[in-house]
């Protein structure tokens, strides 16, 4: 495809293998702050071939894996709600509460439609009148742009049965919680490709003025993560930090406006709970008043209930880039992918399922 | 943490400012095809143009310039290989 | 007939049922042991070992791009006698119908049925039907169970495979479950995208005649992909297998699609392709024999047997990394993150 199949070459990738280990010249840590980009890393065998001195540590970029045990409870006890429907990406499937999944739930008959868009959830509603449909919200700014859109035409449509319970996040305010915490270290940052698509590669620069942190927005080719470690590995290894946009193709530097005009429309900022984290400030997205019609919280008059970590389970540290998931006591013994304890192992693109599918114990 | 691939219009219906009809393009990839909807893309697509489609919408619409700008991000980056190392 | 649906009537066993067996089942399915409609079928005692196999299919939807839950049901289980290196001789067909469920559907699978059993030359000798309320199915289930014979000289197994074996995967990855996933609701995708379901017996033969005594292991890749199925056999040979990931041959389409919702081929089921674990000497001849035959056409050499941590499967990577390919923990699902 066009602008595209150069990114999967693989003549060119081993060339920038190469390049990357002499861009290396001291040691650094840098976080991947995207669950897809560390899933990619992994599956691209990236991994397996980093230079001595480069650590790549995990964050907090997997939307299902920090939506807190409070809140999957709460999405567990409304699946069971008598007349509701709830309609999830398939990412939230199999994820953990204090007792049981959505997949738990399904079993014991409760109706809980996969959906690949939000907009199919309106769909949803049109064809079963009778039920509320709610689509549980989960994401970062890559997503909640759609689901805006989704209340939208919900209201345009006048489908009345619908709703959404809204848990999505937003990075910057998780990057200032991280980079805030003496423990973590980093010395550089691979931006996530998507979610800059939406808020810009300009909102970095904060953080690299404010941190003295090297911040490379990357893609999620081969080359693209090539090439976006090997910008970090120089910018580092020459004391900069800069922002730099290595997904030029898909990344403004003022990103998507209208994307963000329809998040500000329909959302604005509130506190939310991070798993593992303390409460965090401005750091979610709550439905704005004038839609509350279509906040299922306001609608079915949720409280969330408290909801404690599984006993050992690091996925908080883990979150934070504190520990890797070998240092977890129950990770590949009590947690697995068969029966996970906690989101890291069970989200399609959470650190330990990562961990644990791919990596190698060389 | 999001998945996104790039996707050739082949159709689009409605308009940006009119939020009354559907916003929607047909989007081909290697002989894949199916309905995205256009109501957050930046860039109105015209047929031919390539758009990110994540969860059923489109939410970037390249523009060639900077296509050939990463493109070019890259080639350099490779070409600076000794010789040797790229046979 | 004159009615549209099945009724519970039908499998009852008494004159609707038997209406619906003459008209429908023989009629189509027809062959002189069949025809008997004895209670079992009485079978001339073969030259050799028996193979026997039963597998039950419940897809959703029944009728697909490329097949039907029939097709299925013939090629499957004569694919798993083929992955022995067992001749099928027959099947059995159990039916399980929902109350409600059109006859002309019903009538458009036994068809399909029939067509694939004569193609195969593997006939249907006894069947059941049976109907159950309206909601306690799903439209329709069925089971096929199978008898194969088998030359006292064959010993094919998972259990077989040497170190410096040479792996074959005998087309395209991903082509069947793909297909199926894009039926549902929500993903559907137009595209040229359809289902890989046909026999392989016969491409086994070529391959036991032309490398004797050199084929390992065969097995059909199905639910769980080539991913899963290199683990049972890495696991039960007590060997690790090493798998060049450029050497994966999947249709431009299915990789497109899976991307869009974030799948991975050598997860995805394959319903008309075999891997074969053969001597590392005969790689080449294996590959040759494959690819002159219509059901290997795109066969390709992916990996290779290799001593070290038994069941463990390393793939290299385009850019000459490595990453582990564990086996599917559950169903493969659409994701967005």
């Amino acid at each position: 495809m066009k602008y595209f199949d150069e990114y999967r070459d693989g003549t060119i990738a081993r060339a920038l293998v190469a390049d990357l280990q002499r861009a290396v010249t001291r040691p650094m840590r840098i976080m991947e702050v995207c669950g897809s980009h560390t899933m990619a890393i992994f599956r691209d065998g990236i991994r397996s071939i980093l230079p001595e001195g480069l650590e790549l540590i995990s964050g907090p970029g997997c939307p299902v894996c920090v939506t807190s045990a409070s809140h999957m409870d709460a999405f567990i006890a409304m699946a069971d709600r008598p007349g509701v429907r709830v309609a999830i990406f398939g990412d939230l499937f199999r994820v953990p509460g204090s007792n049981g999944s959505l997949a738990n739930a399904s079993s014991r008959g409760a109706k809980v439609d996969i959906v690949y868009s939000p907009m199919d959830a309106l769909d949803l509603a049109a064809q079963h009148p009778r039920d509320l449909v709610v689509f549980l919200g989960v994401g970062f700014e890559t997503t909640t742009p759609t689901i805006a859109a989704t209340i939208l035409a919900a209201r345009n449509r006048n489908i009345a049965n619908f709703a959404v319970f809204a848990t999505q996040k937003t990075v910057p305010a998780a990057l200032t919680a991280l980079l805030e915490d003496p423990e973590l270290q980093l010395n550089g940052l691979l931006c996530p490709g998507h979610v800059s698509a939406i808020i810009g590669a300009g909102a970095y620069v904060p953080f690299a003025e404010k941190y003295h942190i090297a911040c490379v927005i990357a893609g999620f080719e081969t080359t693209d993560l090539l090439t976006s470690l090997i910008m970090l590995a120089r910018q580092i290894g020459a004391g900069e930090a800069r922002v730099e946009n290595a997904y030029g193709r898909v990344v403004a530097w003022e990103g998507n406006a209208r994307a963000q005009q329809m998040v500000a429309e329909i959302f604005e900022p509130c506190d939310t709970q991070w798993r593992g984290h303390r409460r965090s400030r401005g750091s979610g997205l709550r439905i704005r008043d004038k839609y509350r019609d279509f906040d299922a919280e306001a609608r079915l008059g949720i409280t969330l209930p408290p909801a404690a970590e599984p006993k050992g389970c690091l996925c908080g540290n883990i979150l934070k880039g504190i520990n890797n998931p070998r240092q977890c006591p129950l990770f590949g013994s009590r947690c697995t992918p068969a029966s996970p304890v906690g989101p890291c192992m069970v989200s399609s693109e959470g650190t330990c399922a990562a961990f644990h599918k791919y990596g190698l114990d060389i | 943490m999001c998945l996104a691939i790039p996707m050739r219009v082949t159709e689009v219906h409605g308009s940006p400012e009119d939020f009354t009809t559907s916003q929607i393009a047909v989007v081909d990839a290697d002989g894949i095809s199916r309905e995205v909807r256009l109501d957050v893309v930046d860039h109105w697509p015209s047929v031919g143009d390539y758009v990110i489609v994540h969860a059923g919408f489109a939410i970037h619409s390249l523009i060639e310039a900077e296509a050939l700008k990463n493109l070019s991000l890259l080639k350099e980056l490779a070409a600076q290989m000794p010789e040797e190392l790229l046979s | 007939m004159s009615d549209k649906c099945i009724l519970l009537d039908h499998g009852s066993g008494g004159l609707a049922s038997q209406e619906l067996i003459s008209s429908l089942f023989v009629k189509h399915l027809d062959n002189p042991i069949l025809r008997g409609l004895e209670d079992s079928a009485v079978l001339d005692r073969p030259a050799g070992r028996l193979a026997f196999t039963t597998d039950s299919y419940v897809v959703d939807p029944i009728f697909f791009p490329g097949g039907d839950i029939g097709m299925l049901a013939v090629h499957g289980t004569i694919n798993d006698l083929a992955m022995r290196g067992a001749q099928p001789l027959c099947l059995s067909l159990g039916l399980i119908l929902e109350e409600g469920m059109a006859l002309d559907d019903l009538e458009r699978i036994i068809i399909s049925i029939a067509a694939c059993s004569k193609e195969s030359g593997v006939p249907v000798v006894t069947g059941d039907t049976k109907v159950v309320p309206r909601g306690k199915g799903d439209k329709i289930f069925i089971n096929t169970s199978g008898i194969g014979v088998l030359a006292d000289d064959i010993d094919i197994s998972s259990k077989n495979a040497r170190e410096g074996d040479v792996i074959l995967l005998s087309g395209t990855m991903g082509d069947h479950g793909i297909t199926i996933m894009t039926r549902r609701a929500g993903i559907a995708m137009q595209g040229r995208l359809e289902s890989d379901t046909r026999s392989l017996h016969r491409l086994v033969q070529r391959l036991l005649e032309g490398l004797p005594g050199s084929v390992r292991t065969l097995r059909d890749p199905t639910r769980g992909g080539v991913a899963t199925t290199l683990n049972e056999i890495a696991a039960n040979s007590r060997l690790s297998v090493e798998l060049r990931e450029e050497a994966l041959p999947v249709r431009p389409q299915v990789r497109a699609a899976c991307e869009l919702l974030g799948l991975e081929p050598l997860y995805l089921a394959n319903e008309g392709k075999l891997l074969a674990v053969v001597s590392g000497d005969q790689a080449e001849a294996a590959l040759r024999i494959m690819r002159e035959t219509s059901e290997g056409a795109e066969a390709a050499i992916i990996g290779r047997m290799v001593g070290g941590k038994a069941g463990r499967v390393v793939i290299t990577t385009p850019l000459g990394g490595l990453r582990l390919v564990t086996p599917l923990h559950g169903e493969p699902l659409p994701r967005i993150c």
